[in-house]
C-alpha cells in the first residue's frame, strides 16, 4: 500500500525538474505531501526518499529541521497560528494566544478532539502593521481581537470558514 | 512629507498586482531598454554608480557584490531572491510582493541579466500565502508575455524563475542557510569563505539579494544613478569606509503608534519624524520609551535618541547593530523592558539553528535568566552574566558561523546598556507582571 497517491507521485517529477539535483525537491515535495495528507508520516518519508533517489534518513533529516512538518498524526483541518513576537506582543498577541488556549482547551501544538483546529504559536508572521496577527491555514488576519477570534472559531466549527484563494 | 513614493507608487492602483496595470505605468520598459541598449557590464556599472546597498539587513553594496562573481565562468550562475523576511518588525517585502509583484520581478530579471544568471529561485516564507499566489501569478504572466523563458523580448537573454517555499525557520533568511534550504537540506548556515559569489547554490557562483534591493535596481535602471544619489546621506568624511546611504527606503512601522504601516522615505529620515509624520505619533496620547530601529536584531534607541537618522551609519553611532531591515517597532512609556528582553531572548532561543555552541547555549541561558528575572527570582549578577553573553556571542566577536547570534546579542546589549536602572529596580523589587 502506498501512502502517496498517483497524483503526488507524478507531481514529484515536475517539481524535481526545477532543480539540477533531485535532493533540492525535498522541501517542495514535503509541502505537497503535507498539503495532501495534513502531515508527513514515516511511510511517506520512505516512499519519497525512494522516488527522489535518497536515503530515508536524508529526507528525515531535512524534515525534522523544519518545525512546520508533523509526523505522528494529521493536523487539524484548520491550523491557527497566533503571533507572539514583539510587535504583536506589544498589542496583545500573547493574551490572545492564552485566550485561545482557554477557549479551545488545548495548548499550542495540540489539536481539538473534533480534529477541527490545531493551535500554534508563531514567531513574527510579517504582518506587524496589523498586530496582533493570526494566520489560519492560508489566510492572514490582522488587528485581531477576542471578538474577531470568537467569530472565526464559530465559523471554523460550523464548517463555514473558507480559505482565501486569492 | 513632501516626498513622492517611488517604490510604492503603484500600490494604490486597482489590480496593481497584474501585468496590464503594471505595464500601463511604464512597467518592463526599463527591462526592454536594459536588454536593448545596455551590456550586462553596463548594468553592473550603473548599479555601482548609484551607491545602492542591500536592503536585506547587512547593507552590502550591491554592485560590488555582483562583481565578485568569477569572470568568464562557464556557468550556470544562480540567483536567489531573498523573500524569507522573518525578522520581527519586518513586513515591507510582503507588501511589495502582494501589491506590486511585477516590480520585484522586473528588478530580478534585470539583475539576472547583469549577473549572467540563468535560473532564479525566489525563496518565500510559507507564512506569506497571498504574496506566494501573487508572485506565482506574476511569474505565469511573464512567461506568457515573453518576459521570462527563452529569448526574453527577443533580446537573446533567457531566464527561468521558480518559487521555493520555506517551512518556518528564521535562519533560512541567512543567505547560506537559504542556499542549504533550497538544496533540500536543513538550513544550517555555511562557514564563509567561500562566499556564495564564488561557490553558492549547487556549488555554483550565486547572488543572493533582498526583494527591496531588486525593486531599487529596477528604479535605478528607469531613473538613473544620479536620481538615486540625489537622496540619502552622503559618506561620512571622517570614515573612509562609509560608502554613504543613498536612495529611497521602505520602513515598516509597528508597535505603539497611531498608524502602523509600510512607508517610503529617503534614507536618513529620523526615527522621530517617521513616528510623528508617518505614524501619526505614539498611540493613546502616551510618550514613547524606546524603539527598535530596524528589526529586532538591531536593538533599541531610547526616546532621547529618536533624532537618529535612519541610514546605514547613524544607528551604529547610537549603539545599535545598524539599519537592519528598516522595521521600526515603537514601545510606549508603559511597556516593560523586562518583557521586551524576554520576548527577544525567547525569539532567538527558538530560532537558533544549534550549530554553534555559543549561540545555541547562549540564547538558551539568556532566555532562562530572563524567565527567572521576570518571575521575580532574578539576581543582580544575572544582569552581568547577560551582558557577558551579549558581548561574546556572534560573528563580530568571532564565536559563531552566522549573524543570528549577533542579532540575539544587540537587544541584550542595548536594553541593559540603556535601561540598566529599570532592570536593577525590577530585580530588587519585582512588580507584578
Ligand atoms: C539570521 C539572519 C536572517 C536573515 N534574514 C534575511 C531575510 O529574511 N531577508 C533578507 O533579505 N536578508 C536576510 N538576511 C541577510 C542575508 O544573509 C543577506 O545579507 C541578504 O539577503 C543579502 O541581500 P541584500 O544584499 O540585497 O541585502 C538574514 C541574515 C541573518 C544573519
Ligand atoms: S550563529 Fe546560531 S543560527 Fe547561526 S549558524 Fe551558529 S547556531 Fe546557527
Ligand atoms: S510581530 Fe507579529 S506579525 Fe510581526
Amino acid at each position: 500500500m502506498n501512502v502517496l497517491d498517483a497524483e503526488t507521485r507524478e507531481n514529484i517529477d515536475t517539481i524535481a525538474g526545477r532543480y539540477p539535483t533531485r535532493r533540492a525537491a525535498v522541501l517542495p515535495v514535503l509541502h505537497a505531501v503535507n498539503d495532501r495528507l495534513g502531515y508527513v508520516p514515516t511511510e511517506a518519508v520512505v516512499e519519497l526518499a525512494e522516488l527522489l533517489e535518497l536515503a530515508p534518513a536524508d529526507v528525515q533529516d531535512t524534515l525534522s529541521f523544519y518545525g512546520f512538518f508533523k509526523q505522528d498524526k494529521p493536523q487539524g483541518e484548520y491550523r491557527v497560528w497566533v503571533c507572539r513576537s514583539l510587535s504583536c506582543a506589544a498589542r496583545g498577541g500573547e493574551e490572545l494566544l492564552e485566550y485561545l488556549c482557554e477557549k479551545l482547551k488545548i495548548r499550542p501544538g495540540e489539536t481539538t478532539p473534533d480534529g477541527r483546529v490545531t493551535l500554534e504559536f508563531a514567531e513574527c508572521l510579517g504582518a506587524c502593521e496589523a498586530a496582533p496577527a493570526v494566520l489560519v491555514n492560508d489566510t492572514l488576519y490582522g488587528n485581531m481581537t477576542r471578538e474577531k477570534i470568537d467569530e472565526l472559531i464559530r465559523r471554523v466549527r460550523a464548517g463555514t470558514h473558507h480559505d482565501a484563494t486569492e | 512629507m513632501t516626498y513622492d513614493p517611488v517604490l510604492l507608487a503603484n500600490i494604490d492602483k486597482k489590480d496593481s498586482h497584474t501585468l496590464p496595470v503594471y505595464q500601463s505605468g511604464g512597467g518592463y520598459r526599463g527591462l526592454r531598454r536594459a536588454l536593448e541598449d545596455m551590456s550586462p557590464a553596463d548594468v553592473v556599472e550603473l548599479v555601482k554608480q548609484s551607491g545602492l546597498r542591500g536592503r536585506g539587513g547587512a547593507g552590502f553594496p550591491t554592485g560590488a557584490k555582483w562583481s565578485f562573481l568569477p569572470k568568464n565562468h562557464p556557468g550556470p550562475v544562480y540567483f536567489c531572491v531573498n523573500a524569507d523576511e522573518s525578522e520581527p518588525g519586518t513586513f515591507v517585502n510582503r507588501v511589495q510582493m502582494e501589491l506590486d509583484p511585477h516590480q520585484v520581478l522586473e528588478g530580478t530579471i534585470i539583475s539576472c541579466y547583469a549577473t549572467g544568471a540563468s535560473t532564479a529561485y525566489i525563496y518565500l516564507r510559507h507564512e506569506y500565502p497571498l504574496a506566494r499566489r501573487r508572485m506565482q501569478a506574476a511569474v505565469g504572466e511573464c512567461y506568457a508575455a515573453g518576459l521570462l523563458g527563452e529569448n526574453i523580448l527577443g533580446g537573446g537573454f533567457s531566464l527561468d524563475v521558480h518559487i521555493h517555499v520555506g517551512a518556518g525557520a528564521y535562519v533560512c533568511g541567512e543567505e547560506t542557510g537559504l542556499i542549504e534550504s533550497i538544496e533540500g537540506r536543513r538550513a544550517w548556515p555555511r562557514i564563509k569563505p567561500p562566499y556564495p559569489a564564488v561557490e553558492g547554490l549547487f556549488r555554483k557562483p550565486t547572488v543572493v539579494n533582498n526583494v527591496e534591493t531588486l525593486a531599487c535596481v529596477k528604479q535605478i535602471v528607469d531613473r538613473g544613478a544620479d536620481w538615486f544619489r540625489s537622496m540619502g546621506t552622503p559618506p561620512d568624511p571622517n570614515d573612509p569606509r562609509d560608502p554613504g546611504s543613498f536612495g529611497p527606503k521602505l520602513f515598516g512601522l509597528s508597535g505603539h503608534v497611531n498608524r502602523p504601516g509600510c512607508y517610503e522615505a529617503p534614507l536618513g529620515i529620523t526615527v522621530r519624524r517617521l513616528i510623528d509624520e508617518y505614524g501619526g505619533g505614539v498611540w493613546k496620547g502616551r510618550r514613547a520609551k524606546a524603539a527598535i530601529v530596524g528589526g529586532l536584531s538591531t536593538g533599541l534607541v531610547t526616546e532621547a535618541e529618536f533624532d537618529t537618522p535612519l541610514d546605514f551609519s547613524a544607528p551604529i553611532r547610537a549603539g545599535c547593530l545598524g539599519l537592519g531591515t528598516g522595521g521600526v517597532i515603537v514601545l510606549d512609556e508603559t511597556y516593560s523592558m523586562i518583557d521586551f528582553l524576554h520576548n527577544s531572548c525567547r525569539f532567538f532561543a527558538h530560532e537558533s539553528c544549534g550549530q554553534c555552541t555559543p549561540c545555541r547555549e547562549g540564547t538558551q541561558w539568556a532566555l532562562e535568566m530572563l524567565e527567572r528575572i521576570r518571575a521575580g527570582r532574578g539576581r543582580l549578577r544575572d544582569l552581568d552574566l547577560l551582558r557577558e553573553i551579549g558581548e561574546t556571542i556572534g560573528i563580530m566577536p568571532g564565536t559563531t558561523i552566522c549573524g543570528l547570534a549577533d542579532g540575539a546579542a544587540w537587544p541584550i546589549k542595548t536594553a541593559l546598556g540603556k535601561f540598566r536602572e529599570e532592570f536593577e529596580g525590577y530585580v530588587k523589587e519585582p512588580t507584578t507582571v
